[in-house]
């Protein structure tokens, strides 16, 4: 129901927008793009909200945040109910506040998207988030009784991370182990601190902690330890260990030097810091020239990094067009803004490289859009005699993952598909009784917000499974 | 955190590090190996481990000095600690039940031999081992592997042992017949050498390879080596693969890849200031 403000007026109030970084100026540095909004204009964007008796927009989340209800206490002023609201629905709010696709999710089941622009509800989410990283004393969290129940948690990406803070919270002891040196997985290896600046991810972290997760980091399941150890130790196991070997295009050329893939390119730059090099020890090529293949997320972050690096020229090459790609609109649209240089319709065929075996330039041919394949999007099909070579020094290949078979080789019963993704029930359940699985290691490479709905819904599961095995 | 329990000077520019990491120093087998950050802002380095003691809960870690962090790894003094090991990773080495090894060892490359020789002899198989230095001084782990069998000791000035490459000594073994495999581990010229002379006598030969590597799980694809007509990642896949198949050029060209910066690198340690950050296609 509508408070004060008849709905009328609502209906007057124009989208927000977010205030961001001068494109000339953000294209030189890794601060985050988005500046967030101030009070007034997050007031003013929640007064947006019609709240709908039906709404629509919480089927659009993955993780089903009660959005109207945290909308309405923040129009109302009640930002730490808000908050509260908030953080009992999501577990990073900060993070999926800046990162979630919210145009293809809450957003696209807004019903002032009818006519008009829909409420910002990923502005909104960021606004209250950091609200709440700023006031932790203002916030009680809840935790049930101890059920004396160990679960392990097996990565602590976005999945593990949220299965890890749902199931501290209903009162079991969780161990997340970590193969990396610290805590997060693709929010601080591949997602770039100009999207999601470290310290969110970092604050974020620490809140689960002060709930009472543990996080062992260097651990790596499959080698440290297998998986039926994992099961003798603990009731329950968690496998969210993400997506693994990176694909390459298969062309001629791509061992040459400059040619990464783009876990590397950006494991280099975000979690090692390679942008600070020789402050940081780990080095990474910087081309003036770089081409990045693919069109998703990765492909975005990894052409923006580029430019921050300092390419005079940062290409995205990509066989379908514009309107096809996968990655998230806002950052397409500031990719753009930043001066990246959309190369549609262009498949690579080689990689060529100078007589010291050093990158000098992408042999690519044109593609045109045929029929639609299984996915529905039209197929490219490329043109016959029109190859052309692309200069560049770097090249950055962002076409996807294949699942880590470190894992799953130490557990012959664990059933997998043909790609050897691990196959779960609709509760998130593995083959094997207690052991349940989600995000990327489930789905292949996806969001970070469809991970963390896995780790949710995972989460509820592993706790009706335990109080009924206990009976 | 990992405290350095005890510290050798092996040659002079080599260290060995026994460092506590107690589930490793458990569960390791030949061939494996750990990636080490010493501390925060450092690399990411593979290490193989050498030897490890379970009671002590320690494993052997046996180091190169050749850049800024190797460089910074060795200068650890008992009691202090690296901040983190991860492992151990990489699948064991595929060893013989029985027969006769020969395990060849170039430098620091040694070390590594040394746990695939310790393996072989629990198994009952005859090991002879030819390792190898510059000179006297450069030449590790002979009295350890001198307990696992015959040791054939080459240096290049004839200092100690007989004077020459190892592969000089491996010729004549070979031409001695019954051999059914051999390890190399050392230099990667070495162990091209190795399988080039291996490889028309038809002997297996398997070698370790250690290109660049980041996780080391089987995330980046930057240990990426090309193995018969595969492209290969050394972290999931190796670190060892067969001699005969693998590209050793383009090991040696992808291990060159960020040999400025290690330049750039090194002057920093020495206080000269470059400026710019290296481009790469610029100069080389």
């Amino acid at each position: 129901m509508p408070g004060k403000i008849p709905t009328k007026q609502r209906l007057q109030i124009q989208r927000q927008k977010m205030p961001e970084q001068d494109s000339a100026a953000r294209a030189a540095n890794f601060a985050e793009v988005n500046l967030g909004f101030p009070e007034q204009l997050a007031l003013l964007e929640a007064d947006r909200c019609l709240q709908c008796k039906d709404p629509r927009c919480i089927q659009g989340c993955p993780v089903n945040v009660n959005i109207p209800r945290f909308i309405e206490f923040l129009s109302e002023g009640k930002i730490a109910e808000a908050a509260q609201s908030l953080l009992a629905d999501n577990a990073l709010p900060a993070v999926t506040g800046r990162v979630c696709p919210q145009e293809t999710q809450c957003e696209a089941e807004c019903i002032r998207g009818h006519k008009g622009m829909p409420v910002g509800i990923g502005y909104l989410e960021r606004y209250v988030a950091d609200w709440a990283r700023h006031h932790k004393d203002s916030l009680k969290s809840e935790r049930a009784p101890a059920t004396g129940k160990k679960v392990v948690v097996i990565g602590s990406g976005p999945s593990g991370l949220t299965a890890a803070g749902e199931l501290v919270r209903r009162g079991h002891e969780v161990t997340i182990y970590e193969a990396l040196h610290k805590p997060g997985g693709v929010l601080v290896y591949g997602i770039p601190e100009f999207r999601l600046p470290k310290k969110i991810v970092q604050q974020e972290i620490e809140r689960l902690k002060e709930a009472g997760v543990k996080i062992q980091c260097n651990v790596v399941v499959g080698r440290t330890y297998t998986l039926p150890e994992l099961r003798n130790e603990f009731d329950a196991v968690f496998i969210a260990n993400g997506a693994g070997l990176p694909v390459f295009m298969n062309v001629p050329g791509e061992n040459l030097k400059g040619v990464y893939s783009a876990n590397e390119y950006l494991t280099r730059v975000n979690l090692m810091a390679a942008y600070q090099f020789p402050n940081a020890d780990t080095p990474v090529l910087q081309g003036k020239r770089v081409a990045v293949v693919g069109g998703g997320n990765v492909a975005i972050d990894s052409v923006r990094t580029a430019r921050r690096l300092g390419a005079e020229q940062a290409m995205i090459v990509y066989r379908r067009t514009r309107d096809e790609m996968p990655a998230r609109a806002e950052e397409i649209h500031h990719a753009a803004e930043e001066g990246v240089r959309f190369e549609e319709l262009t498949a690579p065929v080689e990689v060529l490289g100078n007589d010291k075996r050093w990158v000098t330039g992408l042999k690519c041919v044109r593609m045109k859009l045929g029929d639609p394949d299984a996915s529905g999007r039209a197929s490219p099909e490329p043109i016959p005699g029109s190859e052309f070579v692309m200069p560049c020094d770097v090249v950055v290949v962002a076409i996807g993952t294949r699942p880590n078979p470190l894992l799953t080789a130490t557990c012959p019963e664990l059933q997998l598909n043909k790609r050897g993704n691990i196959v779960t029930d609709d509760n998130g359940m593995t083959s094997l009784p207690g052991v349940f699985a989600g995000g990327d290691i489930v789905r292949g490479a996806a969001t970070v917000i469809l991970a963390m709905g896995d780790g949710k819904r995972a989460a509820h599961a592993i706790d009706h499974w335990l109080r009924a095995e206990t009976g | 955190m990992h405290r350095i329990l005890n510290r050798r000077q092996l040659s002079p520019n080599v260290t060995q590090l026994d460092v506590e990491a107690p589930r490793i120093a458990q569960i390791r087998q030949p061939g494996q190996f750990v990636i080490v950050r010493r501390a925060e802002g450092a690399e990411r380095i593979p290490l193989t481990i050498a030897d490890a003691d379970p009671v002590k809960g320690s494993i052997t870690l046996v180091i190169q000095a050749v850049g800024k962090s190797t460089r910074e790894l060795v200068a650890l003094a008992p009691g202090e600690a690296i901040e983190d090991i991860a492992g151990p990773l990489g699948h064991p080495t595929d060893m013989i039940e029985r027969g006769h090894a020969v395990c060849v060892g170039g430098g620091v490359g040694t070390a590594v031999v040394h746990p695939i020789a310790q393996g072989l002899s629990r198994r009952g198989v005859r090991v002879t081992s030819i390792i190898g230095g510059r000179s006297r001084e450069w030449v590790i782990f002979e009295a350890e592997l001198q307990r696992l069998g015959e040791v054939i000791v080459c240096t290049d000035d004839g200092s100690h042992g007989r004077k020459g490459f190892v592969t000089d000594a491996l010729k004549d073994i070979l031409a001695a017949g019954g051999v059914d495999i051999v390890y190399a581990v050392g230099p990667v010229p070495m162990m091209r050498a190795v399988a080039n002379l291996t490889r028309p006598l038809g002997v297996h030969t398997i070698v370790s390879l250690n290109p660049v590597m980041i996780d080391g799980t089987g995330m980046c694809g930057g240990c990426r080596v090309s193995v018969g007509s595969e492209t290969r990642f050394a972290c999931v896949d190796g670190p060892e693969f067969d001699g005969h198949q693998v590209n050793f050029e383009e090991l040696i060209d992808r291990l060159g890849t960020y040999r400025e910066f290690e330049q750039q690198a090194a002057c920093r340690e020495e206080e000269c200031h470059l400026g710019q950050p290296l481009k790469p296609g610029t100069q080389r």
